[in-house]
């Protein structure tokens, strides 16, 4: 299913944390706490960072120069750094945020090859269309509940997610409306 | 053929209706509770409005059984049926439902007028439902004078006036944008569900439709409910 949890997930994951927490510090020099705590509240929701991501990719940009320590504050537990970000690391991030995202290319669909094998070995393929317009339907529902009860960024993320279901749908509609021909197509 | 579930406000069962040659429905059924959502889907021309049309008593069907809160509509007379209309239903359309002369509260509150209410009520009603769809500051402009999206609140205002049990709406946001058309089906979902009334919901957008609580599916005059399908 494709509930926020699933897809802030795949947010993050496709962008890149290391660049993220860069970018957080370019508006001033932060501890580690501090920094997890900021990208938690604006892009993690209920899906918060580790702190020993934090403090591995935090050890991995001052190795290339993109971060230096400004103070350590020492205290009970484990000390604190305050991390600052460098002009090289500026830098980074701009060349980051300039870069454009590489589209989701899309060509490999299960359901598309669902359908040919159903036509293939003449099983209902419009059933399985159906089938899958109701299961995408019911994770749009969810969505759209959220979107509705929710703050404006859970509404960015929720549409982020009904645009692309949306855009499965409309094929979906589409193939429906080919399949006699898509059927001969492929058994000739 | 599957009978319809208990507790059904609305339900049809095989009903059949021909133009010529062409079968726009061929057995669809329907069920609806109070207080749900259904959308309508498929494609062009697979007979979703016709399904409504039926539904609604606004067209007979050459066969079949559509029983409403225990009556049978297909034996009912022509003027039974428009007044079942009249108190019980209401209609949402894409296009051109306002009343181009009368301002948007003259328009919210003329079913209320129709039915004998003084002008007064009517229209405290009238602008009481203006305000739950946020199209209150509308009031004495004319349907020429507002947005597509404020008309078709306004016209959701007027379906809503006469506390209908069913509403009943064709592609009710295929004039507008994404945007707009989703801030009427936020507005229409709510006060539908405020008042239990159900609606019958026919869209091609599965963002639309992702406003109901299940869909049918109407393929070359057949519907299929995708709830027991599965
Ligand atoms: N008044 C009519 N006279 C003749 N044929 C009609 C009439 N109304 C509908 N039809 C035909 O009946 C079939 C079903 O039409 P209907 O309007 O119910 O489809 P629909 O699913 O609402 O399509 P759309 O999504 O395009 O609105 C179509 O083939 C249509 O051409
Ligand atoms: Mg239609």
């Amino acid at each position: 299913m494709y509930t926020r949890d699933v897809y802030t997930l795949c947010i993050v994951a496709l962008m890149s944390i290391s660049h993220t927490l860069l970018g957080l510090l370019e508006s001033g020099p932060r501890h580690g706490y501090d920094l997890k705590r900021a990208f938690d509240e604006k892009f993690g929701h209920d899906r918060p960072l580790h702190y020993g991501q934090v403090y591995s990719t935090m050890s991995r940009l001052l190795k290339n120069g993109l971060v230096e320590v400004e103070a350590i504050e020492a205290g009970d537990g484990p000390e604190r750094k305050r991390y600052a970000i460098t002009d090289a690391g500026v830098t980074d991030v701009e060349r980051w945020l300039a870069t454009p995202q590489k589209p989701e290319e899309y060509l490999q669909s299960a359901l598309y090859t669902k359908v040919v094998l159903a036509l293939l070995t003449h099983r209902n393929a419009g059933d399985i269309l159906d089938v899958q317009r109701s299961e995408h339907l019911r994770s749009m529902r969810i969505l759209t509940d959220r979107k509705r009860n929710g703050d404006l960024a859970d509404q960015l993320i929720c549409d982020h997610a009904l645009f692309h279901l949306e855009a499965d749908l409309r094929w979906l509609e589409l193939t429906a409306a080919r399949l006699d021909r898509l059927r001969e197509a492929v058994t000739r | 053929m599957t009978t319809p579930p208990t507790g059904s406000l609305l339900t049809a069962q095989d009903l059949r209706k021909t133009y010529g040659h062409t079968h726009a429905l061929d057995g669809a059924g329907f069920a609806i509770h109070p207080g749900e959502v259904v959308a309508i889907m498929g494609p062009s021309g697979s007979g979703k409005s016709t399904l409504l049309h039926c539904l609604a008593g606004i067209l007979p069907p050459d066969s079949g059984s559509i029983m409403y809160n225990g009556r049978e509509m297909t034996s009912m007379s022509d003027g039974e049926r428009s007044a079942l209309r009249r108190s019980e239903f209401g209609f949402v359309f894409q296009f051109g439902q306002l009343v181009p002369e009368l301002t948007c509260v003259e328009n919210v509150a003329l079913p209320l007028r129709l039915n004998g209410t003084s002008r007064k009520e009517a229209e405290r009603a009238a602008l009481g439902w203006m305000e739950r769809l946020e199209v209150d500051d509308l009031k004495g402009k004319r349907p020429g004078e507002v947005s597509g999206g404020q008309g078709q609140r306004v016209a959701v205002a007027r379906a809503l006036v006469t506390g209908p049990r069913v509403l009943f709406a064709d592609e009710p946001t295929g004039a507008l944008d994404s945007f707009n058309g989703e801030r009427v089906m936020d507005l229409f979902t709510d006060a539908a569900r405020s008042t239990n009334a159900a609606v019958v919901l026919v869209t091609h957008e599965a963002r639309v439709a992702s406003y109901s609580d299940r869909e049918i599916v109407v393929r070359d005059g057949r519907s299929r409910d995708m709830e027991r399908a599965i």
